[in-house]
């Protein structure tokens, strides 16, 4: 059995009849609305795209901050000194309360 | 390029979009045609030939016109037509247990008589399409513009992104995948 002939003889009867090129009707306009609307999609995707590579910079910037304010609060003093300073400024309207009466 | 296509394509990257509707009035036959020759049924290629419009539409600052527009589209279209030879490949479910009376029948004619001139081209051509359903993508893809649309393998070469030396080998493979396709469905009597 001879399998190049066969091969040879399958190939060029496909070659022989090229697949139709016919358009289905208003194919064009199918295409634009969808163009049309992706590109309206893209705005959103564009959005999308730029929040998300904020974030990152957002995300550091707050770490930062929270280093930062750590760090002030540890070298200006313990935790009992903020306690008392809290106090105080709780206490000073009272404190001047007493001092009228 | 053709004069009314540049100026088509620097409207639409001025960001004129309804230029890009002669352009895909102009090209749609030729695309649909390529298409045509990788899915068999219509809404899938109507899908393939939409994507490749969009795709156009997406890369066209990509264009830098140094080749005809319809060259850049064609390379696409091909590029597009493989992505869906390999997203629908475990999708297919075709047998050579579907062939026809006519097919079986012209199958019997070629091995009574290889030399002979087969009738009817139609089953032939079935035969084909059924055999390429059942070729890898790449081989598929390499016999289609190789064997069928008689490209050179430099064309093929720029049509696809691979090198010379590649498109040769997969060519090669390609031929051998189908033979053993064909011997297959002979030695198991087309069933």
């Amino acid at each position: 059995m001879n399998i190049a002939e066969l091969e040879q003889q399958l190939l060029a009867a496909a070659r022989s009849n090229p697949p139709s090129d016919g358009v289905p009707y208003a194919f064009e306009q199918r295409v634009m609305a969808r163009i049309t609307s992706e590109c309206l999609a893209d705005v959103w995707g564009l959005w999308e795209r730029l929040l998300w590579r904020a974030a990152a910079p957002c995300v550091g910037v707050m770490l930062a901050l929270t280093v930062w304010t750590l760090m002030s609060t540890s070298s200006n003093g313990s935790s009992e000194n903020l306690a008392v300073a809290l106090e105080n400024s709780v206490m000073a309207p009272l404190a001047r309360l007493e001092d009228s009466w | 390029m053709e004069c009314d296509d540049a100026e088509l394509i620097a409207a639409v990257r001025r960001g004129d979009t309804a230029s890009f509707e002669p352009l895909v009035r102009k090209y749609q036959s030729r695309i649909f045609a390529t298409a045509r020759r990788y899915a068999r049924r219509e809404s899938e290629v109507e899908d393939i030939v939409q994507e490749v419009f969009i795709k156009a539409f997406q890369k066209l600052a990509s264009f830098r016109g140094e080749a005809p527009f319809e060259h850049w589209l064609m390379r696409l279209a091909v590029r597009t037509c493989y992505d869906f030879l390999r997203a629908h490949q475990r999708n297919r479910e075709v047998t050579l247990s579907d062939i026809t009376t006519d097919e079986t029948n012209w199958l019997d004619q070629f091995l009574a008589d290889p030399s002979s001139r087969t009738e009817s081209a139609k089953a032939a051509r079935e035969i084909v399409a059924k055999v390429f359903e059942k070729l890898s993508p790449p081989a598929r893809l390499i016999l289609t513009l190789l064997e069928i649309e008689e490209r050179s393998v430099k064309e093929i070469s720029a049509l696809t992104g691979w090198s010379v030396p590649l498109v040769k080998v997969r060519a090669f493979r390609a031929r051998a995948e189908m033979r053993k396709i064909l011997e297959k469905m002979i030695r198991q009597g087309y069933v």
